[in-house]
């Protein structure tokens, strides 16, 4: 039975290196493209690929190239609207809201201070709490180095979990260079973290906690009421990264206990380079600013305000309150659809909470095809614009730590795929990808020896795989 | 005095004609989409200062179009997957 496994794996790997061979280098061929066509040229598929994306059931010419977008985890589109505020900004009202001494100025800086309104509305904050930023990132960088270093000398350790964006990590390493003790909560296996283990984590010199309010990955929506309550109870201050959250699901920095805030702009349809970061005044949040320099932002972020950036934020800020029930609704309808069409495909498992509707956000859908790789499908749906996890990490071919996380082997890890919908997300968009997902689900599947020897009834971990 | 039913099927049509020039698939789905749903929703509206209201708001929303889907013809990209091709007459 065994050698007979072995010997088909082989006649496979031939066939497949034979293939392989008479193609030019599929994965060479991809990259040596992406750096020298032109943005502005027609997007083409890696050469070498066996995928073709015409299908049999519709005359393709009749149709557009353009893939579709479903990453809006990524980066949203600009809504027209937001467009049209900003225009203003960019033709005429071009004064500097820090000059005080003239009417450019003054326009300019009544219009910040209202777009300002509009950013602290969203979640029930004090305008004054709301410190502008290049972007999440950047609040993220100022709220986790800057709050440790401020009370540095009574207070040594922070914590965080394990599924938190790099940026938030990376700062937390930072710090653990600085002599600060960082602790990484563990996730259960649908993201979530344990209240119980928080409470324990908490020590006398804890001064910082930051857990993500959705994820970025899975979309999991983490208790932040709860973990809010823990943190003001043991005079711990509460940092979360709400990027993914902002403006998408109801977060009241008084009610929840929310100390500081990450927001970023391009995530709710508004212009990329900017986003802000909340810092509650009572009781009084202090930290060590990054940026330093005229004393603008109360001091905390020197530098001149990019008013059309601004404006633009806070108009995108005043529309997701406006079409917040009408967005919550679509995208609920339209990620229930993606996700039946999908989950009815066999061997297939959504990452997430599956359990708890309220505790997952549905703009935000992971899903696992098993004996696929996640990089293959995606190079196989070349007419979607799809991401097997965060835009930071999918340059380097590693399986995604939130999955790792959450316990999933490599294997599954490697072959999970996350879509995004968003605002301007249609249902033709949707039907069209169910279909090609799959169609091509199945192709990808007769391809893989691994897929055969399942269907054949073989156990895959009961195989000893002999290294060559 | 409130706009008559009248001028407010002729606003409505306008938005919708409006927000199909946009050239870019999604936006002009969006509006015409959102278009239906806010005329509808608001269809059993009888106070006569929330209908002058929102015919306000209505106007302006056109205005925007009327921007926006000029600049969306500005610049335009390839269509998409899901997009027929118009058939050159």
């Amino acid at each position: 039975m065994m050698s007979e496994i072995i010997k088909r794996m082989a006649v496979r790997n031939l066939r497949s290196l034979t293939a392989a061979l008479s193609q030019p280098a599929s994965c060479l061929g991809r990259r040596s493209l992406a750096t020298s066509v032109p943005p502005t040229s027609t997007p083409t598929p890696p050469s070498g690929s066996t995928i073709s994306l015409k299908s049999a059931t519709r005359d393709e010419s009749k149709y557009g190239t353009r893939p579709i977008y479903l990453d809006v985890q990524a980066t949203t589109q600009t809504d027209p609207r937001v467009l049209d505020k900003m225009l203003q900004f960019y033709t005429g009202l071009y004064g500097n809201p820090h000059s005080s001494t003239h009417s450019y100025g003054w326009e300019t800086e009544k219009e910040v201070e209202a777009a300002r309104k509009h950013v602290a509305d969203v979640i029930g904050a004090d305008p004054k709490e709301i410190i502008f930023t290049s972007g999440a990132t950047e609040s993220n960088n100022m709220a986790i180095k800057g709050v440790p270093r401020f009370y540095k000398n009574t207070k040594k350790h922070i914590i965080t979990t394990q599924t938190e964006h790099k940026c938030v990590l990376d700062s937390a390493r930072h710090l653990q260079d600085e002599g600060f003790e960082v602790t990484y909560l563990p996730v259960s296996t649908e993201g979530l973290i344990d209240l119980d283990e928080l409470r324990k984590a908490i020590r006398k010199d804890t001064a910082l906690v930051s857990v993500m309010a959705v994820n970025n990955e899975i979309g999991v929506i983490q208790p932040l009421k709860e973990i809010g309550q823990i943190c003001r109870e043991n005079k711990v201050f509460f940092h979360t990264d709400a990027a993914q959250a902002y403006g998408k699901i109801p977060i009241d920095v008084n009610e929840m206990n929310i100390d500081l805030m990450s927001i970023s702009s391009h995530k709710i349809y508004g212009p990329k380079g900017i986003g802000a970061c909340y810092v509650r005044r009572r009781p009084r949040v202090r930290l060590d600013p990054i940026i330093t320099g005229g004393g603008q932002e109360r001091g905390l972020r020197s530098g001149t305000l990019a008013p059309p950036l601004v404006a633009g934020f806070g108009e995108a800020a005043r529309l997701m309150t406006q079409e917040l029930a009408y967005d919550k609704a679509y995208i609920e309808k339209l990620s229930n659809k993606l996700k039946n069409g999908l989950l009815l495909i066999p061997e297939t498992q959504f990452n997430g909470v599956a359990s708890d509707q309220s505790k997952q956000y549905p703009g935000c859908v992971n899903i696992s095809f098993a004996y696929i790789e996640g990089e293959s499908l995606l190079m196989a749906l070349k007419d979607i614009a799809l991401s097997s996890g965060s835009a930071c990490t999918s340059a380097s071919l590693e399986p995604s730590y939130v999955l790792h996380a959450l316990g999933a082997d490599d294997a599954l890890a490697h072959s999970s795929i996350r879509f995004g919908i968003g605002r301007f997300t249609t249902e033709a968009e949707v039907d069209y990808v169910i279909k090609a997902i799959n169609e091509r689900v199945e192709f990808l599947r007769q391809m893989s020896p691994l897929w055969e020897m399942v269907q054949d009834g073989i156990d895959l971990n009961t195989i000893e795989w002999s290294g060559h | 005095m409130a706009p008559t039913s009248k001028q407010v099927l002729q606003l409505y049509k306008s938005i919708l004609s409006k927000a199909s020039k946009f050239d870019n698939y999604n936006f002009r789905e969006y509006f015409r989409r959102k278009a239906q749903h806010d005329f509808k929703e608001h269809k059993n509206v009888a106070d006569e200062q929330q209908i002058t209201r929102l015919y306000n708001e209505g106007i302006d929303q056109l205005a925007l179009l009327n921007r926006q889907s000029a600049i969306s013809q500005m610049f335009t990209f390839e269509k998409l997957v899901v997009e027929p091709l118009k058939k050159h007459h």
